[in-house]
């Protein structure tokens, strides 16, 4: 008989297992529950030393702070204790396959990070004067330059903060446009299958919104745009590849179009990494678009955000962008703001946001357009749209995917809950993935396509991850169709079940109430 | 490449399952003539990351950075020192690479930060509800303008001449489009604020009044009578906020009777950064939340009936609202805002107050230093840790002639207002924790030099 | 007092000059749990098809049009406390806002219960 030196079994016995026993602390070993800090902090308890202040007169007008904020604390130990416990609650593609489409969910490289918090980059104010900042204002042009070649477009605005501030950018510009040849148009057209900051962003900057109807086979309706088109439509915001995961064939003839009928023309870039290195949108007609570099350049999604939405432009645009921008000249670097605007850029339509835009995502992008080069770049996308071809080939016999017949599809692949057995969902399918220890796909957009499941895996998964991702869906859809009871009560493994959102919605309850304020 | 795992086998086995010969087949739908053959003209290959690094290490150096110098520019981006394990932590990857949280199942990390940094926003503030974060103080600022334009349905915003300049462009930049009439003007160089001139301004057709507290030129004053006033009028007060910190030193503006806060929270857990990514904190009265721009992540119970967090009232939003959303906001700033809660729970009140504390006195302090000067004068009688000087001569020359001896001096008005030529010998000076008595002496001998 | 129906699954009840508005059952099912209402202020003048109330459960939000032109004699207060009114009792307790009518002939385009049947039907 042989021991091992401890002499304890190294071989699970025969035991139970079914329904595991509800424990003390309501942990269940990794899985840790974590209090709010407002429950495990107090208002005296700190994670920070400070020197005493020196003696000096208050000179706070009269203002000073009479009563108690509520602001727990805790000390530096608990405070990692506290933010660790959390993150294990969350899902990030650190983790896993992320295939939510239309968030382009690629790996995010840690040299950008490193990059990114150099002191020279981290520790500059916006407003230093510009002889000590050449370097900031270089990573502002080179990236510049690397976004008007890659699009193949004159311009770009690199101040706003995200997709959708880069389409209110480019909306604010073609008004502009139009304004200053005395034109008032009130029309935006929008595909019913965009993304909902396209409608709202048309709204925000005061223009009126109409659908553009879609074919049967999810793309723009040339022929219905065309008949819509007239002296009171000011643009069309299309998206390309859409966000039905195709290539928009018609992109030129629809430019050609808007542009006859005296409009312009704003492309939703969110879905660039489908096509950089293979076609440019200045190539196409695009007289704006935006691209998100939280996406396509590998800057990291941080739970929400931060993005950043720089704006190509044409030369009809270009004079229009907003303030402020950089501008190169002989090695020297010099921002063109509000005090030189009048002599270099007369037509700008003014300041979209304090300062300079995302420049923690600059540094970013930049590091990673550099380590990709050129070359690299043109092999994202084709491995992106490779990946996504694989998935869609791999899916159709057992999900419906409404565009497949008409070709191959872009970057990310679209299937709709038709067949599921009667009260199945693709909310089920979601459920059922995290449990498969997956992020679902994005669900339920566009809404042009039933119960859609948008599925976009990036370039950075491997064959093997595609492959293990497409075995479990299968398996999930399956449940799906049969009505397996199992599956409607998925998620049985994350940290929490399915969560009550209409409670939520109904009683609000959005800051922690102390039980004796809470009344 | 380093990034990408597809082998070229594993690449053909691909294209056999799909069915097609080449890569380029599935790019059949652009049309021939516009699709690119062979590598991108005039950019480089791809790199090491020694390669890359060296590289962007090189630019980098060409920046004078702000903690290797006595730093005394504010202006709506403040340096304070950020403890080092609020970086360690936003950099884990399930914060870091995670999305919007809409599968609150496996996003309860994200969810309870952000249920965590509202409820300290909103206390902060004097607010009752708070949201997810906005792009910045500045956007922040010009949703509350049209939040207070669809509460009241009027289109006429007041701001005062204490808002940043940069906050009161982005509010003409829009309103240009969206026919709402912003008023504002250039500050004056005296020790009060125009608070009493709004109260005279504000009409049956006022939406809201817009004050910044402290103001672009430090200043502080009470609110009280102005919220009364407008509220009296129909009319919103909008406070906002560039400096956060101040808060655990004076009144917060929600206790004054603010109707709306925003502010700029870049001042906790986020850095300079050169302007961006910052983190847009929005606060308001519970009885305006269903018009609030923005993500809210509200409490509920999971089908087990364990507490947990969701995302909510989210029928405001653009992805369901379309055109009738209250804003266009998608993406906003998640991890600033979660570097902000960190750094705020390090803090705790007691921290905070401290913090508050330590500089309104090195300011204080500082003030009187300068004060000192020949020809120099302190323009405010109230201040947290950013106050005005006037200088004898052009603040931009003297700005400079610092930055030549290796002092960041502070931010002139010339640079803020360029048009404003009574605005010129203006000077901006903040004094945060993390200046030294020595970083203060340099910066008073300095600038005796440069004046003499 | 008799009952028309819309094909935007409204229903209202007439009596004389005045006039009860709800959404239909059929409407409840589609929306799922009600999670938040708004109905019009007192007073306020509505023509035929304009916006009237908002109706919004977690995923979607719709607006109830006036079926006909009047002006709001009452809105319903109770759901604005309880939304689940008008999932569990849609064509009671669960009604929106109530009209005085201006204009009674505008009822003659709308259906009666058995056209609307057959219209939900045709769905
Ligand atoms: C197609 C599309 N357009 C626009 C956006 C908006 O971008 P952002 O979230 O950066 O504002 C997104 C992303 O969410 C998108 O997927």
């Amino acid at each position: 008989m042989s021991m091992n030196n401890q002499g304890r079994p190294t071989r699970s016995e025969d035991i139970e297992t079914g329904c595991a026993p509800a424990t003390f602390t309501g942990n269940r070993a990794l899985i840790l529950e974590e209090k709010l800090i407002f429950e495990s902090g107090s208002t005296d308890r700190t994670g920070i030393d400070f020197p005493a202040a020196p003696d000096a007169p208050s000179k706070l007008g009269g203002l000073e702070r009479s009563v108690e904020i509520g602001l727990p604390g805790l000390s530096e130990s608990e405070t990692v204790r506290h933010y660790t416990r959390l993150s294990r609650q969350n899902y990030g593609i650190d983790l896993g396959f992320f295939p939510l489409g239309s968030c382009t969910m690629k790996h995010n490289p840690r040299l950008n990070e490193k990059m990114a918090r150099l002191p020279g980059f981290a520790d500059i104010h916006p407003l230093q004067p510009q002889q000590t900042v050449q370097g900031a204002y270089q990573v502002i042009d080179e990236l510049a330059d690397w976004l008007k070649t890659l699009t193949g477009m004159p311009a770009v605005a690199m101040s706003p903060k995200a997709g959708a501030h880069g389409e209110l950018c480019g909306v604010l510009a073609i008004r502009s446009a139009l304004e200053a040849r005395g034109d008032a148009r009130e029309v935006i057209l929008v595909p019913e299958s965009a993304h909902g900051t396209n409608p709202a962003t048309a709204a925000f900057a005061g223009y009126k919104v109409e659908d553009i109807p879609a074919t049967k086979e999810g793309r723009v309706d040339l022929d219905a745009l065309i008949a819509r088109l007239g002296p009171d439509v000011a643009g069309v915001m299309i998206t390309n590849p859409n966000t039905c995961g195709l290539f928009e064939r018609d992109m030129k003839k629809i430019s050609d179009a808007v542009h006859e009928a005296g409009g312009f023309v704003y492309c939703d870039g969110a879905n660039f990494n489908a096509i950089v290195g293979k076609v440019r949108p200045g190539d196409l007609g695009v007289d704006a678009m935006h691209i998100n570099l939280h996406k396509t350049f590998s800057t990291p999604h941080g739970g929400g955000g931060p993005g950043s939405g720089p704006v190509v432009f044409s030369e009809a645009l270009a004079p229009f962008a907003p303030l402020p921008f950089v501008e190169g000249q002989g090695g020297e670097y010099r921002l063109v703001e509000e005090e030189n605007a009048e002599e270099h850029h007369a037509s700008s339509f003014g300041r979209m946001v304090a300062f300079h835009g995302q420049m923690g995502m600059f540094t970013r992008a930049l590091t990673y357009m550099l380590s990709h080069g050129a070359d690299g770049l043109r092999q994202v996308s084709e491995d992106a749209v490779l990946n996504a071809n694989y998935i869609l080939r791999s899916l159709e016999d057992v999900l419906d995917a409404p565009f497949a017949p008409s070709g191959p599809c872009m970057h990310e692949a679209l299937f709709s809950d038709k067949g599921f057995a009667d009260g199945f969902t693709t909310l089920d399918i979601a459920k059922g993935l995290i449990d498969e220890g997956f992020h679902p796909m994005t669900m339920y957009f566009p809404l042009v396509v039933h119960g859609a499941m948008l599925i976009e895996p990036t370039e950075t998964e491997s064959k093997d991850a595609i492959d293990e991702f497409v075995g479990a869906l299968r398996h999930v859809v399956a449940a799906a169709k049969s009505g397996d009871a199992n599956l409607k009560a998925a998620p049985h493994h994350a940290p929490r079940r399915r969560l009550d959102e209409t409670m939520a919605a109904r009683k609000p309850v959005l800051v922690y109430k102390d039980s004796e304020t809470a009344a | 490449m380093r990034y990408l795992p597809l082998t070229p086998d594993d690449r053909d086995a691909m294209l056999a399952r799909i069915g097609v010969a080449s890569v380029d087949d599935l790019f059949s739908d652009v049309p021939e003539e516009a699709r690119l053959t062979g590598t991108i003209r005039d950019l480089p290959d791809h790199a090491s990351e020694m390669a890359v690094e060296r590289h962007m290490q090189k630019l980098a150096n060409k920046n004078l950075v702000a903690g290797s110098v006595p730093f005394f520019l504010g202006a709506g981006a403040y340096r304070h020192h950020v403890p080092s394990s609020v970086d360690h932590l936003i950099q884990r990857g399930e914060f870091l690479t995670a999305y919007t949280p809409y599968q609150p199942e496996i996003a309860q990390g994200t969810l309870q930060v952000l249920f965590e940094f509202q409820t300290q926003v909103a206390r902060l503030f004097g607010c009752d509800v708070a949201n997810a974060s906005m792009y910045d103080g500045s956007t922040a600022c010009w949703e509350a303008i049209t939040m207070a334009g669809r509460i009241t349905r009027r289109k006429k915003a007041l701001l005062s001449n204490g808002l940043h300049p940069h906050y009161v462009s982005v509010a003409n930049s829009m309103a240009r489009f969206t026919g709402d009439d912003v008023i504002s003007s250039a500050p004056e160089l005296s020790a009060k604020t125009d608070i009493a001139d709004l109260i005279d301004m504000i009409d049956a057709e006022t939406s809201c009044v817009v004050v910044q507290y402290p103001d672009i030129l430090g200043r502080m004053e009470d609110l009280t009578a102005l919220a009364a006033k407008a509220q009296e009028a129909g009319a919103l007060l909008v406070a906002v906020v560039t400096e956060p910190v101040a808060l655990g030193a004076v009144k917060s503006p929600g206790e004054m009777g603010a109707d709306i806060v925003v502010g700029e929270g870049q001042s906790l857990g986020v850095g300079l950064q050169f302007g961006g990514p910052y983190v847009g904190l929005f606060a308001c009265k519970q009885k305006y939340v269903r018009q609030m721009p923005g993500r809210l992540c509200g409490e509920t119970v999971d089908a087990e009936g364990k507490r947990g967090f969701v995302l909510t009232l989210s029928t405001r939003e653009q992805h369901i609202r379309r055109e009738k959303a209250t804003s266009n906001i998608c993406t906003n700033s998640g991890l600033c805002a979660l570097a902000f809660s960190i750094h705020m729970t390090l803090l705790g009140e007691k921290g905070l107050r401290d913090l508050a504390q330590l500089n309104h006195a090195k300011a204080v302090k500082a003030a009187q230093q300068l004060a000192q000067i020949d020809g120099v004068s302190v323009v405010n009688d109230s201040f947290f840790n950013e106050f005005t000087v006037i200088l004898p001569v052009d603040a931009r020359e003297a700005v400079r002639e610092l930055a030549d001896r290796s002092i960041l001096g502070g931010v002139s008005l010339g640079r803020l207002y360029p048009n404003e030529s009574e605005l010129s010998h203006a000077l901006l000076i903040t004094v945060t924790e993390t200046c030294t008595d020595a970083d203060v002496d340099a910066l008073v001998s300095a600038l005796r030099e440069v004046l003499s | 007092m008799s009952r028309y129906f819309t094909e935007d699954h409204e229903w209202i009840d007439v009596d004389g000059n005045n006039a009860t508005v709800g959404i239909t059952n059929y409407a409840q099912e589609q929306l799922g749990d009600v999670v938040f209402v708004e109905v019009p202020e007192n007073g306020k003048e509505l023509g035929k098809g304009d916006d009237a109330a908002v109706v919004e459960s977690v995923k979607a939000a719709s607006d109830v049009y006036a079926p006909v032109s009047g002006t709001v004699s009452e809105g319903n207060v109770a759901l604005a406390d309880d939304p689940s009114l008008i999932n569990t009792d849609p064509e009671g307790e669960g009604w929106f806002f109530k009209l005085d009518l201006s204009d009674t002939s505008q009822l003659e385009g709308l259906m009666d219960e058995a056209a609307y049947k057959e219209f939900v039907a045709s769905l």
